[in-house]
């Protein structure tokens, strides 16, 4: 077949891996470091992929990089919880704070497409009142960006990515039919139904980022139900196999392997390329403008560590905000027990979903929240067992037998921004030499009735599903966001609308980490519609010789 | 709780099916093969995990090949992967496991004048049950948050290294590696030809049977 992924980067020598075909190949234009490109993207997930294919096809030159592997799905890609560990971000980072984060699968990935190629699939549009929640709703900060521009841009992706969802969706204003059908229920999916229809709870099936007919060389999803864990069949539609191979059509080079370490810039206060590791040594990519897109955590780390005597506290960070405002989603379930089998494992795990909560504002609590259905495989499943009930022994062997009959439910729901809650450097370096980042948290007051209210009501419905011996999962988080957050205010933002920065104009950053506040539900959709939204922007600015 | 059986259901027999792709027959076959002396912990400390593993997750007796546990979490270590995060009150992984085992025996010999590996199952669960609670202290804990450290990392390497076999997802019923094939009858009560049979009272004869077609 091929060489190891993590042996020596893949895309090299005029091609790139065909992600559709075992051993596979595309070809690929290249640069060279002294060429000075139009843009150098760091990272390529939801934001840093769908970048480069906007901006390659609107006729840029672009070099996009990411510190890991570039994986072809078909031959890569096991069945296994553990092996597929592979693709998340498992380098250092010090976690601390009155609620640690923990960090790796469920909120960073280390590979070409980002951790797109290991998410749940789930692809949400923001409510439209939270882009302006300070305003409309009366806490967080408003986006410089109004939603109806975001619908337009959600549109564009959902086809994109050829969505699967219902033919009405029941919340929000209208939107076009979902370009797929949505895909059937498994049973857990409708448990939670049976529970929403007794609340009086509307429900439906989830929009989900997996094709349910055949779709270019992606066939349907198999129901497999190791979505969180890559998909070995190309029926994800994950920024590898869409916008990265739309990308190097156009002309865009991607670099695996390749890890961004700091942004160079000249006394004029512009960025002038980056300093990369790729082959054994660092190297420099000359380019006329940067764009920043290694979400939350990653992201301010790079500004960060490009402090230079101009820029003390790291760049782009004349307002002080950057590292700051971080913010997780509350991830807490509730689980029991069902007299039918429910084999959970099968199928996307969250087929069914309610948002009957982001849309009822009889709360008193700031924020809203959705839930979905599970379907935890056993290594995830036997962590939240033991952590929610604190069973060991034969007590937690025997426990662990009842799992296809188990079945439950998980929020995503939205935290408030808190200053406090930082990404930082920390003492310790990593195996580049680079300070690595220290991530701090804890939830707040508001955070905390939110996830009360979600716990009691997800329980509420379980039991009315005729769910038994339930239990709560109280300790969880998800998707980030914050740490370079925009506004319309130098002072009060890193970046603005555009994702560019205030103090260094040919500097942008473009990820989750721009979000002012993080929503209730799953953000991938949202960070790449504002990503389609930045291309479109710079092909503008560009237009007028503002670039 | 009574123990659920899947009779005659084996993951494994489903290694050469449109179930399992070669990257997962890579994985698992390389899974199998784990060294079973250790290489990061010394053989002293690696009798002690052994004591700890069998009580944190303890297998039947009358299994003729046991998972080994300790193995995987001395293996993981080894090999330097990390988990992608360090709470900032624990040392790294090894160091934390080195500080906690010698802190067991050290708890043990106080106790009951012993090591660790030798006490009985009550004593050895007696000692795990007060590190789980934070009950423990002493500065052969080196400060080490007990509670932080039952449950981050011993439970948790724990269970990871168990429920990744395929020992412990044929006695759960789990259907294992699905790649390609996947899966096709979602609803509750059905089950596809090539997953568990559970033998319900009544039904261990059937179950049976079906197990040994699950290819």
């Amino acid at each position: 077949m091929s060489s190891d992924p993590f042996e020596r980067p893949r895309a090299a020598d005029g091609r790139a891996p065909d992600v559709f075909k075992m051993g596979g190949w595309i070809p690929m234009r290249q640069n060279r470091d002294g060429d000075e490109v139009d843009f150098a993207i760091v990272g390529t997930g939801a934001g840093g992929g769908t970048l480069a294919a906007r901006l390659a096809e609107k006729g840029f030159s672009v070099v996009a990089f990411d510190a890991g592997p570039y994986f072809r799905p078909l031959e890569d890609f096991a069945s296994d919880e553990t092996a597929q560990e592979k693709l998340y971000w498992n380098d250092p980072r010090v976690v601390e704070g009155a609620d640690p984060i923990v960090m790796g699968g469920k909120n960073s990935g280390k590979t070409v497409g980002g951790s797109m190629v290991h998410f749940a699939m789930v692809s949400l549009r923001f409510r439209p009142e939270w882009f302006k929640s300070r305003s409309t709703l009366g806490y967080g900060a408003d986006w410089p960006i109004g939603w109806e521009e975001m619908w337009r841009y959600y549109d564009q992706v959902e086809k994109d990515l050829s969505i699967s969802g219902p033919i009405n969706y029941p919340w929000g204003p209208p939107r076009p039919r979902y370009p797929y059908r949505p895909h059937p229920l498994n049973a857990a999916a409708e448990v939670l139904a049976r529970g929403c229809e007794a609340m009086g709870m509307k429900w439906t099936p989830t929009p989900l980022a997996t094709v349910s007919a055949p779709r270019g060389e992606a066939h349907p999803c198999v129901y497999r139900g190791f979505c969180r864990f890559g998909c070995s069949t190309n029926a994800k539609q994950s920024t590898l196999n869409t916008y990265i191979p739309r990308a190097i059509r156009a002309g865009a080079e991607i670099r695996d392997l390749a890890m961004v370490g700091r942004i160079e810039t000249d006394a004029r206060d512009r960025a002038t390329g980056v300093h990369y590791h790729r082959d054994g040594r660092w190297r420099f990519q000359k380019a006329r403008n940067v764009i920043v897109a290694g979400y939350a955590v990653e992201s301010p780390r790079l500004l960060l560590n490009s402090a230079t005597d101009r820029h003390r506290h790291g760049l782009a960070n004349g307002s002080g905000l950057v590292g700051k405002y971080l913010m997780t989603q509350p991830n807490q379930a509730v689980y029991g027990k069902s007299k039918d089998e429910i084999r959970w494992n099968k199928g996307p795990p969250s087929l069914a979903i309610t948002e009957h909560w982001n849309y009822d504002d009889r709360k008193d609590f700031d924020g809203g929240y959705c839930w979905m259905g599970q379907g935890p495989l056993p290594i995830e499943w036997a962590k939240t067992v033991t952590a929610s009930r604190g069973i060991w022994g034969d007590e937690l062997r025997l426990a662990m037998q009842d799992y296809n009959y188990q079945v439950g439910v998980k929020m995503v729901g939205e935290c408030m921004p808190s200053e406090a809650n930082t990404v930082t450097l920390a003492d310790q370096k990593d195996r580049y030499g680079l300070p690595v980042a220290k991530v701090t948290f804890g939830w707040s007051d508001n955070d905390k009735a939110l996830i009360r209210h979600a716990l009691d009501q997800m329980e509420m419905s379980l039991e009315a599903a005729g769910v038994t011996d339930l239990f709560r999962q109280e300790e969880d988080a998800n998707h980030l966001g914050g740490t370079v957050r925009m506004g319309d205010d130098r002072r009060t933002s890193v970046v603005d609308a555009d994702c560019r920065s205030w103090d260094v104009p040919n500097l942008f950053v473009c990820d989750g980490s721009v979000f002012p506040t993080v929503g209730g539900v799953n953000p991938s959709l949202t960070i790449q519609a504002i990503a389609l939204r930045t291309a479109d922007r710079i092909e503008q600015l560009a237009a007028r010789g503002d670039i | 709780m009574t123990e659920r059986s899947f009779p005659g259901y084996d993951v494994l027999d489903k290694r050469d099916t449109p179930s399992w792709n070669d990257a997962t027959r890579d994985a698992i076959d390389e899974r199998l093969k784990v060294p079973r002396e250790p290489r990061f912990f010394s053989s002293d400390e690696f009798a002690t995990l052994e004591a700890v593993c069998g009580r944190i997750l303890p297998q039947p007796a009358d299994r003729a090949d046991p998972v080994p546990i300790a193995a995987y979490v001395d293996a993981k270590i080894f090999s330097g992967q990390l988990d992608g995060y360090r709470f900032d009150k624990l040392p790294p992984q090894g160091e934390a496991w080195r500080i906690g085992l010698a802190a067991l025996d050290h708890e043990a010999r106080d106790r009951h004048g012993a090591r660790f590996r030798d006490l009985g199952r009550a004593d050895r669960d007696g000692i795990l049950r007060d590190m789980q609670q934070g009950r423990l202290e002493g500065d052969h804990w080196k400060g080490m948050p007990l509670k932080l450290f039952f449950t981050k990392r011993v439970v948790h390497d724990v269970t990871d290294a168990y429920y990744g076999h395929p020992t412990a997802w044929s006695e759960i019923g789990f259907g294992g590696p699905a790649s390609p094939r996947g899966y096709v009858r979602m609803d509750k009560n059905r089950r596809d030809p090539w997953e568990a049979a559970e033998g319900k009272p009544g039904e261990e004869e059937r179950a049976l049977k079906e197990n040994r077609h699950v290819v």
